[in-house]
């Protein structure tokens, strides 16, 4: 009898199993993913390995950058403290995986928005958090000034999984020059193979070669070089299928950019209260019910921007301050001769 | 028949299991990917793949399909395996027998080499390989030639190209060769049962498989000439080696690390099995008058190699497995190029990795299949 003890009950317990994974998958509901958050108490964020500016973490593990922040905003609106996020680290090559298996539930991870990406995968793209765009690196001391002076031959350093890898083999097969492209699964190992002189030139986006610059053995002797070959729109990414998670994040991040287009700031943010602006007043929660369509309070935007901050403050703390870019190029609002307009919370 | 319920029961109970389990993942992962918008299925395999690979031994670029990178990283993989296992074999039959040697100094050299190299991780090793020691390799234009025409630079070793002509005679001249050695082999075979004369085999087969050839050269019309490799400048200080054939730093680093990592335990079984043959049965040979190298050739090897074989076709897989660690290094290999930038640029998770796993797979199962094979040629026949 007791043969067959070990087989009944491992019986049993793969049957139990079994029951709560169905019961469970049918207790889905309108915004399973809003649930689960609230639930659990922390937003679940997916973030870059190391990218200063706009996912890095510090000695004590403390996240900052522009990404980041996209998340933070989300935990604001959602839990009411923007330090409630469980950031998780991911390669270019883990992060959609990681997203639609549902190990995270922001993806914020300088991603760029395409076609394919947000048709194909199972994802959707909620906005752009920084315009961006392809760009070359390459030793000063080789007197490459421009990628005209690219010859056959030429070895291009980067990341595996990325648009990079896309933009690159258009780039160079538009130019007619044979090139040997060397192709890393993180970025450090890029970083450290072309500051070794494996390749000739780093290829990625511009943010990304300035952040990067800053890690080589000495920043000085490289040069990002002017051209731009590609269109990169970074911003957060979603699991398809749950609109209003989809809406809570997309509206997050349009309150940040909003919110410095109306002047409101951390600092300022509840003396607007009694602004005469009824734009203003709906951002601050003074006015109206936006936040009841997400299933949240009328403070959410609010918490954002007073957690968080606008965009402008996010972006000068952790791009233009560091040093990283301190032109915002086309991440200025339109009103002032940049790309930003988000559409009107009302 | 003798059925018994009880001798049945818990097989069907497993196997009931065993297909509940399976079909609730496929199920569940069914209406996930539904839930999610996202297809299943292997048409993308003949898509454009739209990326290059740094280093292929088929032609491909990106204007290929997604098949063909498949095949490219796959041939990567089995390039680098191969190569591996052969320098391992030998790197670790010389150091298993080291450490067998009654000299205290190969012997113990051989002994930190082992302990060495198999307790540090092998990732750790890659990287040292290919981070540590590719700093301090030159850049390309402060190469010093090696027998003038080698260049081991930063950005790979850039070895002469063979250019051939009449190459199908000099092959064929080897096919010759080693038919004959083949027949001469069968025929000493039977000379020594029949007669018990002793032919050397071993002489005359090295002497066919250079004397052939080289009649190709003096006779057969076959020539060969070098394209050593050329210096360019791309920049005022970029510069790279153009013509002859060029390894990239990446496979030799990795090619290195597997071999070295991997010869350390091929030595533990060789020097266990050399271990492993009583003392008794080389004294017994050497007291029926065979020569020392008889006894090693007939007696200690044969019983030696029964105990050798099925743990190093253990490391032989291990080492399969391993180079698919390339992926850290960007030497473009099944993981690299397959399941790593394919799979991001489809988004084809399941598909891609259930290939990718499936091939793993036949690889390790066709090298145990031919270990196998071998190991039953050597093993005992019972009679």
């Amino acid at each position: 009898m007791f043969k067959y003890l070990k087989q009944l009950t491992s019986l049993v317990a793969m049957v139990a199993v079994l029951f709560t994974f169905t019961t469970e998958s049918m207790a889905a509901k309108k915004s399973k993913t809003l649930k689960n958050t609230q639930k659990k108490g922390f937003v679940r964020c997916g973030v870059s390995q190391g990218l200063p500016g706009f996912s890095n973490a510090d000695a004590a593990g403390n996240w900052t950058g522009i990404d980041v922040d996209v998340c933070r905003a989300v935990a604001a609106a959602v839990l009411g403290d923007a330090n409630k996020v469980k950031f998780t680290p991911l390669s270019a090559k883990e992060r959609f995986t990681a997203l639609t298996s549902g190990e995270i539930d922001i993806l914020s991870r300088n991603t760029t928005w395409t076609l394919s990406r947000d048709a194909d995968i199972g994802l959707t793209f909620v906005g752009v958090n920084f315009y961006d765009g392809q760009g070359f690196m390459v030793r000063k001391s080789s007197g490459i000034t421009s990628t005209s002076q690219f010859k056959d031959g030429i070895s291009a350093c980067t990341n595996i999984g990325t648009t990079t890898e896309l933009n690159m083999r258009d780039f160079f097969n538009s130019k007619g020059i044979k090139y040997e492209p060397v192709a890393f699964e993180k970025a450090d190992e890029v970083v450290a193979a072309y500051d070794a002189g494996r390749c000739d030139t780093y290829t990625t986006d511009k943010s990304g070669l300035a952040a990067q610059r800053t890690k080589m053995s000495n920043p000085d002797e490289h040069i990002v070089l002017p051209e731009t070959v590609s269109k990169e729109p970074l911003g957060p990414v979603v699991r398809q299928g749950d609109s209003v998670w989809e809406d809570i994040v997309r509206w997050s991040l349009n309150t940040m950019i909003e919110a410095e287009e109306y002047g409101i700031t951390s600092a300022n943010a509840d003396m607007m209260k009694t602004s005469d602006n009824p734009a203003i007043k709906r951002l601050v929660g003074a006015e109206g019910e936006l936040g009841a369509a997400f299933g949240l309070d009328n403070d959410w935007s609010l918490r954002i921007i007073k957690q968080v901050g606008n965009y402008g403050e996010s972006y000068k703390r952790n791009i233009a301050d560091t040093g990283i870019l301190p032109d915002r190029g086309p991440n200025e609002l339109w009103t002032k001769g940049g790309i930003l307009y988000v559409p009107p919370a009302r | 028949m003798n059925f018994k319920l009880k001798d049945i029961v818990p097989q069907l109970i497993t196997v009931t299991a065993v297909v509940l389990v399976f079909g609730f993942f496929t199920y569940n992962a069914q209406i996930n990917m539904e839930n999610r918008g996202i297809d299943f299925g292997y048409g993308f395999l003949s898509q454009e793949s739209s990326f290059d690979v740094q280093f292929s031994l088929i032609e491909y670029d990106g204007s290929h399909s997604y098949f063909r990178a498949y095949l490219v990283g796959l041939l990567n993989t089995i390039l680098v395996s191969v190569i591996g296992i052969i320098i391992a074999t030998i790197l670790g039959v010389i150091v298993g027998v080291a450490r067998l040697s009654p000299n205290y100094l190969i012997n113990k050299f051989a002994a930190f080499y082992v302990e060495f190299f198999r307790n540090i991780p092998l990732l750790l090793q890659i990287f040292f390989w290919y981070f540590a020691a590719l700093r301090a390799l030159p850049l390309p234009q402060d190469a010093e030639a090696i027998f003038g025409v080698f260049f081991l630079t930063i950005k790979g070793l850039y070895v002469p190209a063979f250019i051939w002509q009449n190459f199908s005679v000099f092959f064929y001249s080897i096919v010759a060769a080693i038919i004959a050695i083949i027949v001469i082999r069968i025929h000493a075979k039977r000379v020594q049962e029949n007669q018990g004369k002793q032919i050397p085999v071993f002489f005359i087969s090295i002497g066919l498989i250079f004397i052939l050839p080289l009649l190709s050269f003096l006779i057969g019309g076959v020539g060969i000439s070098f394209e050593v490799p050329v210096l360019k400048q791309l920049a005022t200080t970029s510069f790279i080696y153009e013509g002859g054939v060029s390894l990239p730093p990446e496979l030799i680093a990795l090619t290195l690390s597997l071999s070295l990592y991997t010869a350390t335990f091929i030595a533990e079984c060789v020097r266990a099995g050399i271990q492993g043959v009583g003392k008794g049965q080389k004294e017994a040979a050497a007291s029926i008058g065979l020569t020392p190298n008889q006894v090693l050739k007939l007696v200690i090897m044969p019983q030696a190699l029964r105990i050798i074989i099925p743990p190093t076709t253990n490391q032989y897989l291990n080492l399969t497995k391993n180079s698919s660690l390339a992926a850290a290094i960007a030497y473009p290999d099944l993981v690299l190029v397959f399941a790593g930038t394919a799979l991001m640029q489809t988004g084809k998770a399941i598909e891609i990795v259930s290939i990718t796993m499936f091939t793993y797979l036949t690889l390790s199962i066709s090298i145990s299949l031919l270990m196998n094979w071998y190991n039953k040629k050597i093993a005992i026949q019972e009679k």
